[in-house]
């Protein structure tokens, strides 16, 4: 019969026990999960069961996570976006989150620059911790990424982006993401990146301060390769600052923007 | 002259460049992305184009937070 171990398919004999099939594949595990549920009694195994070993606190080999990223997604898309680059100017409450979405859904290789260092103020929103405080944020990003997928490649730029070093840091991408946080920077990257890339996609976001209704922040195609997530109007203002959730909308809308982008659909 | 502006069928006089345009219709530059013809332009552009009848123009308002 055929069950399922750590995410890959295994042929084993008909009325094998589950504590057999830990002593052959893991025997230091210290949990098991039988179809995700933790278990310790042994007992029988049937055909499709999935059986999940692991020691607590041990990293997976790449060749493990491989596995479970293509069981998880499909060899399609998980091949399509392994093999590509996304640029990320700034690192701030999009940029951050926009970063860990995309290492978590097995993009192979991010460009992400901002000049900033990680600051307490910023952790009402942007992906970092209180010990990295006083860190660059594209370093302390780096950190977080590898964290998240040991195989993912970081180019961590700490630099302020101009019309000028655009052009050398982002010509590799794919897709490129505006997650910058003042107007006139946002304006100025999407104006110099698609003057110089217009055949590159680029996906920007405007209008997240506040606590309006998540529904109004949308996806929309404005211009020939400029995609803009956000509800376009709300700006920051005394009573309306920038917050977790809206930032977190506003930035996952901008990933799965690139994700669709990488597997070559319209946003 | 004709222009269309975000879709939008209008009457201008000549001659006008896309920064005389901006400031006609009292955009902030800085905050907006312009695209000609399906073409984007940095903003040293504005001043020096001169825009032509029929020509096709989508300005897109941005506003900060991120």
């Amino acid at each position: 019969m055929q069950i399922v171990v750590n995410e890959q398919n295994c042929q084993v004999a008909s009325q094998i026990g589950l504590f057999a099939v830990c002593a052959l594949r893991k025997p230091d595990a210290d949990l098991i999960l039988l179809n995700g549920c933790p278990v310790t009694v042994d007992q029988p195994l049937k055909d499709g069961d999935r059986v999940v070993l692991l020691r607590c606190g041990e990293a997976p080999t790449g060749a493990e996570l491989e596995a479970v990223m293509v069981s998880r997604h499909t060899p399609e898309v998980h091949f399509k976006v392994k093999n590509r680059c996304v640029g990320i100017a700034g690192v701030g409450g999009l940029g951050s989150n926009i970063a860990v979405a995309l290492a978590r859904v097995g993009v192979g290789r991010l460009v992400v620059a901002d000049f900033d260092l990680v600051e307490p103020s910023n952790l009402n929103r942007q992906h970092y911790f209180i010990d990295q405080i006083g860190l660059p944020k594209v370093l302390a990003l780096q950190e977080i990424l590898k964290r998240v997928s040991p195989a993912i490649g970081v180019e961590a730029i700490h630099e302020k982006i101009t019309g000028a070093n655009l052009c050398t840091h982002f010509s590799a991408v794919d897709v490129m993401v505006e997650a910058f946080d003042e107007v006139e920077q946002k304006t100025m990257l999407i104006s110099h990146f698609l003057s110089n890339f217009p055949h590159i996609p680029l996906v920007a976001a405007s209008g997240l301060a506040g606590y309006e209704p998540a529904n109004r922040i949308t996806t929309r195609r404005v211009a020939k390769n400029l995609y803009v997530c956000g509800d376009g109007e709300s700006v920051v203002q005394p009573g309306l600052s920038l917050m977790a959730p809206r930032v977190g909308v506003a930035a996952h809308h901008q990933a799965n923007a690139v994700l669709r982008l990488l597997l070559g659909e319209e946003p | 002259m004709h222009l269309s502006i975000n879709g939008q069928s209008r009457e201008f006089p000549e001659p006008l460049t896309v920064l005389q345009l901006l400031v006609f219709l009292e955009l902030i530059p800085e905050r907006i992305v312009v695209e000609l013809n399906r073409e984007i332009l940095t903003a040293d552009r504005y001043a020096g184009i001169s825009l032509q009848t029929g020509d096709k123009l989508e300005l897109i308002e941005f506003v900060g937070g991120g």
